[in-house]
């Protein structure tokens, strides 16, 4: 290969890395299908790598490979034309938009076609499953046996979620368009609970081995990122805020041996200082806007954690306080467990205890083995042994992950059973 | 693109709902109809017969066999359904959203197949 080549070749690569999400998201636009802008998205790659040696590459590549992109889309099409009757319209449908927009693929425009792309994968008619999956697939670009790889599943049953969302897409004719001002803060919110729900795979993953799997929080923190620039909302700072406090912690949350370590037994030095400092910054600027919801408090939350020197240190009054906010604009018996155990932390074990037995008593989280857990722990921390060993069983049994599984073995030996 | 509102609710509620309460809801239909129709969603619709008067039909091994009933017993019950013309699915939403059987109950969008 001479060298000419070789470097048009890195030159691919790279571009195909960093912009073929953005390229295939206009694809999708210009050709009304997913599966189309796929095939032309590969057609023109291989086009770049063909001409790029002997015609150099050019001062736009991402505008240039649109354009290769739609006109083999349309050869495609009108080939196909040749076989199929209904085809034609199609066919002549795409050389009429494509001459209205041969001047429109600005980088503007292409931004839009990426934010499409994010509200069209995140449409609520999809399931939250598929949601997850067409967003890693078609806006991260992770591959196929990668999303499979993440959530333990099978390959093929991972491409059939995707296959069944692209028809469904297609089939109920979900558009390919921003929502208005109207839809957009509940569609925002799908979006923002598809980022946050690959997010937490990755942080807290459901089962296997691996305690945490950074690759996931990464994408998400990546796509949150890529989203916040796209949209910039209160909301979105403050999910990219959360996640950012969140991942500071991921070095210090398990021990050399693999269990997950709480809060009080980290070692903070281990924290990441550059990921505090922005997720902190995030959060202020999102809470100042005075438009927040409940990713910003959360991440404010996050905040007081990541700024207090020790867990006995920590300012658990904010703590509660913020919670009691995020009670009022987003009740939820998670919600109500977490502030039960800042309760525990700021006016002692038994206040927090009496509010997780108020939350069972009402039926609530008896099937959540970390409220089990966190129960567990201030019965252990009140000296209430017997019940303590019962409520870590209760929690065990409801586990399926195996460090999580191994922690709680440890705690119940050491209170002596 | 044609798609096919199915209006599931709790048909129980109807026996036990006072002249006035009924009156102000078919009222409602009758506006919103009123209103698809001058939008140009509509193609047609009707309210159905309780599912007392439902049979569902099969042929098996050549032989009709027929049930009293509906198809599937579930706590809501088909009791009517719009076909409407619609833009895209989001379109479709919006009219569904319009459907006074909504609040209560909830509707199924199905898109019609092309055949």
């Amino acid at each position: 290969m001479s060298e000419e080549l070789t470097i048009v070749q890195r030159t691919v690569d790279e571009l195909y890395r960093a912009h073929s999400r953005r390229v295939l998201a206009t694809l999708i636009r210009l050709t009304g299908s997913f599966d189309a802008a796929e095939e032309a998205l590969h057609d023109a790659f291989v086009a770049a790598l063909e001409r790029w040696p002997s015609a150099g590459v050019p001062a736009k590549p991402v505008p240039w490979l649109v354009s290769a992109g739609r006109f083999k889309a349309i050869d495609r099409a009108r080939r196909r034309a040749n076989f199929d009757a209904k085809q034609e319209e199609i066919a002549r449908d795409m050389i009429a938009s494509a001459t209205v927009d041969a001047d429109h693929h600005e980088d503007d425009a292409i931004g839009e076609d990426r934010l499409r792309l994010i509200f069209t994968c995140c449409h609520p008619a999809l399931s939250p499953d598929a949601q997850v999956a067409l967003t890693l697939r078609t806006v991260g670009g992770l591959t196929t046996e990668e999303i499979a790889h993440a959530f333990f599943m099978p390959a093929p049953t991972l491409a059939q979620r995707i296959v069944r969302a692209k028809n469904k897409i297609r089939c109920a004719r979900i558009p390919y368009e921003i929502p208005g001002e109207r839809d957009l803060p509940g569609r925002l919110d799908t979006v923002l609970a598809v980022l946050y729900l690959i997010f937490n795979e990755g942080y807290s993953a459901s089962s296997g081995d691996s305690l945490t799997r950074g690759d996931l929080c990464a994408e998400a923190i990546r796509l949150c990122r890529l989203l916040l620039d796209l949209l910039p909302e209160p909301e979105v700072e403050g999910l990219l805020a959360l996640m950012l406090l969140h991942d500071s912690r991921r070095a210090a949350r398990v021990s050399t041996s693999g269990e997950p370590l709480l809060l009080e037994e980290q070692d903070r030095a281990l924290w990441d200082t550059d990921q505090i400092r922005e997720g902190v910054a995030r959060t202020e600027r999102a809470l100042t806007s005075h438009r927040y919801g409940s990713y910003a408090l959360q991440a404010a939350i996050g905040a007081v954690h990541a700024e207090a020197p020790s867990a006995g240190r920590t300012d658990w009054r904010q703590i509660v306080g913020l919670y009691d906010v995020l009670m009022e604009i987003n009740a939820s018996p998670v919600v109500e467990l977490n502030r039960a155990v800042a309760v525990a932390m700021s006016d002692g074990p038994a206040a927090g205890l009496a509010l997780i037995d108020g939350l069972f008593a009402r039926g609530e989280l008896t099937s959540y083995q970390l409220a089990h857990a966190a129960r567990a722990d201030l019965l252990r921390r009140l000296g209430r042994r017997t019940e303590a060993v019962t409520a870590y069983a209760s929690a065990l049994a409801l586990t399926a992950q195996a460090p999580h599984r191994r922690f709680l073995e440890k705690r119940i030996a050491e209170l002596g059973h | 693109m044609k798609y096919l509102c199915l209006i599931y609710d709790v048909e129980k509620r109807w026996e036990t709902m006072s002249k006035e309460e009924s009156g102000k809801i078919y009222g409602e239909y009758y506006t919103f109809t009123e209103d698809i129709k001058s939008s140009g969603h509509y193609i047609g619709g009707n309210p159905l017969q309780p599912t007392a008067t439902a049979t569902t039909v099969r042929v098996r091994n050549g032989s009709i066999g027929t049930t009293d009933g509906p198809f599937a017993e579930t706590k809501e019950q088909l009791g009517g359904y719009y076909l409407i013309e619609a833009r895209d699915l989001n379109d479709a939403i919006q009219v569904a959203a319009r459907i006074p059987a909504v609040r209560d109950g909830s509707i199924e969008v199905r898109p019609i197949a092309q055949m």
